[in-house]
């Protein structure tokens, strides 16, 4: 955090000594601690769940291990897991090829239409997840296009792209343009420039938007049900299929595994962004 | 996936052509050809599939599509599709008020009365809660919500009557509210973080009170960031299906479930369920548009 302090503007340094007397609790300070808590309650919930030995009273009956044991032991949990990431990472690996260009093309060329492709660009992050599902299931109906992993990867890769190419897009705009016109004076070929000089210095955006799309790809529930068939069956369709009845302690177990997982790569998805901010300053 | 391969122009020509005309007939497409091609193939495309759909009535899979008027259209104003798309619509601005509402506070606390060199650290701790999954934390609200669940508990140590929300309309806000809260605290941030504190300080000098300077300085100077997060906050509701699925019950029926059930339910009904979808892209589309006029007229005044 002191990486960035050089860069505090004195006059609102004074002013905020001023906004925040050093011993007085403000309301909104203390409003804010219960919203923190209430950010975190449905979490700590089912953490506690997860290890409480009565499976449907809310009552505390002692502590077990029990549902996290009977989670290894379930084949459709570890299929279903298996089958999401294996979605996610193919998605989010042509993602990251085709958001990069994506962006790179729009911050270098102008070009008729251009609006109307940027627009197109936005579509995924804006369009409901439920209508892009019914659009995707419908038109593949309607090419007679059979349901399989790769029509849920297909279909992953839209938003996957769309919101790669927005986080690249904002690293590029920090970037100086003119370091890639000096390697190409210098003699460097354009595809030489780009994967020498460009690529390099794009990487940290390009690795925190696969981090978010990944994060996405894995949690989402609607465009995978609507693309999947009957073949293949992500993580959170086969979550949803249970706890559609009500609450199960596996899945409150698996609950607490999921969140630890992708509570590890928020933390490293916020630590990349949190280095470029720094370096930026420093 | 072989439809998306680049186009004819191979990276290698252009190494070739030293003349910056010709460079700039290669690169666009080169760059810009595969994902514009993917966006057209698997989103544009299936959009325009689904509003030829909309408009053949009674349509199931397997049947032959023949566009013959507006029947699905004007189903939806049967009272009984009336009220869904009523009900979602209230959804969606309770979550946007309450959203608002708390989040304001919050995000003022860390934009400017937190101390400094901990505000990157409180914002991102508000916001981690939205990578983790969507489902499991609608889900972990049914612990909470349910009749013999944590609150009901909480409340019976006060010896306060017992609430029985979930399964009902109020379950559904709630879920909202909680999953949508950090966008908008995201969003808030970024703008309050740069208010002018010196016209505060200077209201306050002439004699404003709290309350004046709030209304009259605070909130027209984050009044886009106020705009963005509240229609980010409106289209992101509007769309949910998770929370009223799992929370509001066999009462909360809102336009994203109607739109499920046509595909994946037991009713079947292709060519409704698309008019329903375009109903809500459409409806999207406005408060989009709505975003980008009022982001631009507010920026002009201030």
């Amino acid at each position: 955090m002191s990486a960035i302090q050089p860069n505090l503007d004195s006059q609102e340094d004074i002013v905020e000594t001023m906004a925040t007397p050093k011993l007085r609790i403000s309301w909104q300070g203390a409003f804010s601690t219960v919203m923190y808590f209430l950010m975190y309650l449905p979490i700590l919930v089912l953490t506690v769940y997860s290890f409480n030995e009565s499976p449907y009273s809310a009552g505390w009956k002692g502590f077990t291990w029990r549902w996290y044991g009977q989670l290894f032991g379930d084949t459709r949990i570890l299929t279903a897991l298996r089958t999401s990431l294996a979605v996610a990472l193919l998605a989010v690996g042509l993602s990251a090829v085709l958001g990069t260009m994506m962006s790179v093309g729009l911050s270098r060329y102008k070009f008729r239409g251009k609006k109307l492709y940027l627009g197109m660009s936005y579509l995924p992050t804006i369009v409901p997840d439920i209508a892009m599902a019914v659009a995707t299931l419908v038109f593949l109906a309607a090419l007679a296009i059979p349901l399989s992993l790769w029509t849920i990867i297909a279909a992953h890769v839209v938003f996957c792209l769309a919101y790669i190419a927005i986080v690249v897009s904002t690293r590029l705009a920090d970037l100086d343009p003119h370091l890639e016109e000096a390697a190409l004076d210098l003699g460097a070929t354009p595809v030489q420039s780009f994967f020498k000089v460009l690529l390099p210095q794009l990487a940290p955006g390009i690795l925190s938007g696969c981090l978010l799309a990944f994060v996405l790809s894995l949690d989402d529930f609607l465009i995978s049900s609507f693309t999947a068939g009957s073949g293949a069956t992500t993580l959170p369709m086969e979550i949803f299929s249970r706890i559609r009845t009500g609450v199960k302690p596996d899945v409150n177990a698996l609950s607490v595994l999921l969140i630890l997982f992708s509570g590890a790569i928020a933390f490293a998805g916020e630590y990349v962004r949190y280095r470029n901010q720094a370096k930026k300053a420093g | 996936m072989t439809q998306t391969a680049p186009p004819p122009n191979t990276p290698g020509s252009l190494d070739s052509v030293p003349n910056a005309a010709k460079k700039h007939w290669v690169g666009p497409w080169a760059l810009l050809g595969p994902p514009g091609l993917w966006l057209v193939l698997l989103l544009v495309l299936p959009t325009l599939v689904i509003f030829e759909l909309s408009l053949v009535p009674g349509i199931r899979p397997g049947d032959l599509v023949n566009p013959s008027g507006l029947d699905n259209y004007t189903q939806i104003f049967e009272s009984v599709y009336l009220r869904v798309m009523l009900r979602s619509l209230l959804f969606a601005i309770g979550t946007t008020v309450v959203s608002l509402v708390l989040g304001f506070p919050v995000a003022y606390w860390i934009a400017l009365m937190s101390p400094k060199r901990w505000r990157n650290l409180l914002l991102v701790a508000f916001i981690l809660p939205l990578w983790t999954s969507s489902l499991l934390r609608s889900y972990a609200w049914i612990s909470i919500l349910r009749p013999t669940g944590v609150l009901n508990s909480f409340l019976g140590i006060f010896n306060l009557p017992a609430l029985d929300i979930l399964n009902q309309s109020p379950a559904v806000l709630v879920g909202m509210s909680y999953s949508f809260l950090p966008y908008m605290v995201l969003i808030l941030y970024s703008s309050l973080e740069k208010l002018d504190l010196k016209l505060l300080e200077a209201a306050a000098d002439l004699g404003a009170t709290p309350i004046q300077s709030f209304w009259k300085i605070t909130v027209p100077q984050s009044f886009q960031g106020i705009a963005a997060g509240s229609l980010l906050v409106f289209i992101i509701s509007l769309g949910d299906f998770i929370n009223p699925e799992l929370l509001g019950g066999a009462s909360s029926m809102t336009v994203s479930r109607l739109i499920y059930n046509q595909f994946l339910g037991p009713t079947q009904n292709w060519g409704f369920g698309s008019s329903l979808s375009m109903i809500m892209i459409f409806a999207v589309s406005a408060a989009v548009a709505l975003l980008i006029r009022y982001g631009n007229t507010s920026s002009g005044k201030v």
